[in-house]
């Protein structure tokens, strides 16, 4: 991970905006889950979202592609809108690409059927074609040879991995990941880590909920620490791990890295 | 403490232990493995025993060639003493005709044959659509045996030509492409109600263009306005062409180009055929409605949901006979007078909206099995609504749900016999009614049930079979 940290200055922020978010609120219910969250999401930027359990980070990223629904604000993902427009909904999830903490990969069907379903009926690609850039990327995780078996089949972390790739597939230009290694044994996180780590390389703009701090010192270029559904802090790696400002954000990262 | 241990060569894998096996080993383990089992064990032989005792003898002093059920008894005794009891079959041998076609003319059973042996070719692209091997094995002896059973039928020589030449290519097709059998799947509907009901051939056509209507105003309109509404507007433009323009449409055509074959009315429809006739067209709606009915119920639009649930639940709190009297009087008063709505196609819309409500609890069920993350994953990667449901979320439910579906069509299928409580000629009541009516063979009992009760096991045997077989095919998940 050290070479990743010496290749993290080469990574490029551009000045495109990828994601906007201005004083956007969430109820479930009556319980207030997200408070006047305002994010500006470079294109290129790696970000991490970090916090305790309920303070509603996974429920923010899932805001970005309308897994849940917003009830004030504006979220703007790649110049589209999120409103009740269905047809907006469906292009900017086509755009943005989302992996799970349970992989949801689809048992029924066989890892190439899985990442070449999305890529066949959403964008139209012929199959074969579908087929090639699916080789592709699992190429690129490392797992080609699993191609025709199904998920099952599977550990839990060449499943996440399919779920990384089957994301790719549809050539996202976000990608969104809701605590990726949250379900794994530990010598599995690793593995599905140089995964993230070398699409951080690749210049993706990402958005990851985590608590693999190791994982932010790496690649992030901002750490974003939620709680109680407000951002409390937010700054660059190295200063928000050596030189937290707030006394949540201190207490939260000695529980976390104090064992 | 203990010295500290450090392994320094890894075990190999070893066979598992020999069981104790042979046959001794197996009736210790299992019939006699302490004195409770022993004795239900002794019980149990002797059980199997009495019913053996006293059901073999009746099945070995079986008659099959009496008149009457009189002769059957008199050669019995004669056989085998005064106080012999013995199955009559020759009741079969009468009358078998009358429990498989009712009172269907003997010189078109030909007719009904067909039919039921394209309701095979109809199913293989639906039941073995990557199975050409499995298409070969039932399709090959049914071709066989259907040209065997047309010659004895007594068919007319071009009818039997075109039918084996018909069959023939069906199965070469089916054997290469299950799939490329999908059109006689799409057209066989059709054209069973022309075969068994006969009359002009425009009437069946005409109403098979209300469906390609149906489809092109589908086609033409769904990338604008979506699928719901497309669809809406397609199902009404095909309404209109039935109820408007297709009366005159089957005239004109009648006249210019008059082709018809010999009309059959419903009610000489009975037995087995009739069984058939609404037990494959009610199980073959009812599973698209009952999965539109499942998704309707989990619908977050209002009025979708209220009709789904409000038809579920009236459908289901009403017994069947209940309904099937509503189908034969009711709505009769209701419709204007000279509308004239056969009363086999009531019972079966009546048949298939019944299975339809159960089907789609059955699928509610295998819908709420799935983890909502199939969800959420295929809306992560933009599939919209149908696709989702198509792709990802019915493939997963339905193989949830297959033995509660397979189920409800066993059941569906042997409700079929309850058609007898409006007139209708089923096997059960119906025919057997009819045949026990005789003054040949009043008093006989056992033997029809027996029969038709066979006939039912068979049927419904191998639906639970198919349904085993797919369970086995479909099981992906490797738990």
């Amino acid at each position: 991970m050290a070479n990743a940290a010496a290749q993290n200055a080469a990574m490029e922020v551009s000045d495109e905006v990828a994601v906007q978010i201005t004083g956007m609120n969430k109820w479930f219910g009556t319980f207030h889950v997200l408070r006047d969250i305002d994010i500006t999401v470079q294109k290129g930027e790696r970000i991490v979202i970090c916090g305790p359990s309920g303070s509603g980070k996974s429920t923010l990223i899932r805001c970005i592609n309308r897994l849940e629904e917003h009830q004030q604000g504006k979220i703007v993902v790649d110049g589209t809108e999120l409103t009740n427009d269905l047809k907006n909904i469906d292009k900017v999830r086509s755009e943005v690409g989302m992996v799970f903490q349970h992989f949801n990969l689809f048992p029924h069907l066989t890892i190439m059927e899985n990442l070449t379903l999305a890529p066949i009926w959403v964008r139209k690609v012929p199959r074969r074609e579908a087929e090639e850039t699916a080789m592709y990327f699992l190429h690129k995780v490392k797992i080609p040879e699993q191609a025709h078996k199904y998920p099952g089949q599977l550990s839990g972390g060449q499943q996440q991995r399919v779920a990384i790739a089957r994301s790719l597939c549809m050539k996202p230009r976000i990608m969104l990941f809701d605590e990726p290694t949250s379900a794994l044994d530990p010598e599995m996180i690793k593995e599905v880590l140089d995964t993230m780590i070398e699409l951080a390389q690749d210049g993706m703009t990402m958005l990851c909920v985590t608590h693999e701090m190791g994982f932010a010192q790496a690649v992030a270029n901002r750490v974003i620490f939620m709680d109680q559904g407000q951002i409390v802090e937010q700054n660059e790696p190295k200063e928000f791990f050596n030189n937290p400002k707030s006394d949540r954000t201190k207490l939260f990262l000695s529980q976390i890295l104090g064992h | 403490m203990a010295d500290p241990f450090i392994r320094t060569q890894m075990l190999p894998p070893m066979a598992p232990p020999v069981r104790t096996s042979g046959s001794i080993a197996w009736i210790r383990a299992n019939l006699i493995s302490s004195w409770l089992n022993a004795i239900l064990t002794v019980l149990a032989i002797f059980a199997v025993y009495q019913f053996v005792m006293l059901a073999l003898p009746w099945l070995l002093h079986g008659v099959w060639y009496a008149g009457s059920l009189g002769e059957c008894r008199d050669i019995i005794a004669q056989n085998f003493g005064p106080d012999a009891g013995g199955a009559c079959w020759a009741v079969i041998r009468a009358r078998w005709h009358q429990f498989i076609f009712g009172f269907y003319p003997p010189e078109l059973w030909y007719r009904p044959i067909i039919c039921f042996a394209l309701m095979f070719v109809a199913l293989m692209p639906v039941l073995y659509s990557d199975d050409p091997r499995n298409v070969g094995r039932v399709l090959i002896p049914l071709v066989l045996l259907t040209l065997l059973v047309l010659v004895a039928a007594g068919t007319p020589a071009p009818v039997f030509v075109i039918a084996g030449l018909g069959l023939t290519g069906c199965l070469w097709v089916g054997m290469r492409r299950p799939l490329g059998l999908l059109p006689v799947t799409l057209l066989y509907p059709f054209f069973t109600v022309w075969m068994l009901w006969g009359g002009s051939v425009w009437g069946v056509a005409t109403a098979l263009f209300g469906f390609v209507v149906l489809w092109a105003v589908y086609r033409l309109t769904s990338q604008r306005i979506g699928v719901v509404l497309a669809t809406s507007a397609g199902v009404i433009a095909a309404a209109v062409w039935w109820l408007v323009i297709a009366g005159y449409a089957v005239d004109s055509l009648q006249a210019v180009l008059p082709f018809a074959i010999t009309s059959v009315d419903s009610d000489k429809f009975g037995g087995f055929m009739l069984a058939f006739v609404i037990g494959v067209s009610s199980i073959s709606i009812s599973l698209p409605i009952g999965i539109l009915l499942a998704l309707g119920r989990q619908s977050n639009m209002p009025l979708i949901h209220g009709i789904s649930v409000g038809f579920i639940e009236f459908v289901r709190g009403v017994p069947l006979i209940t309904m099937l009297f509503t189908a034969s009087l009711l709505l009769q008063y209701f419709l204007p007078p000279q509308v004239q709505f056969d009363l086999i196609l009531r019972v079966v819309i009546l048949v298939t909206l019944f299975s339809a409500a159960y089907n789609a609890e059955v699928i509610r069920g295998g819908l709420a099995a799935l983890p909502k993350g199939q969800y959420e994953a295929a809306d992560a990667l933009g599939l919209d609504y149908w696709q989702a449901q198509r792709l990802i979320i019915m493939p997963q439910a339905l193989k949830v749900s297959i033995p509660g579906i397979v189920n409800t069509f066993i059941g569906l299928f042997k409700d079929t016999t309850l058609v007898s409580f409006v007139g209708l000629m089923d096997p059960l009541r119906g025919v057997t009614a009819i045949v026990r009516a005789d003054i040949k063979w009043k008093g006989i009992y056992w033997e029809p049930y027996l029969f038709v009760g066979a006939i039912f096991f068979l049927a419904c045997y191998g639906m639970s079979r198919y349904a085993l077989y797919l369970e086995r095919k479909l099981k992906t998940d490797h738990r």
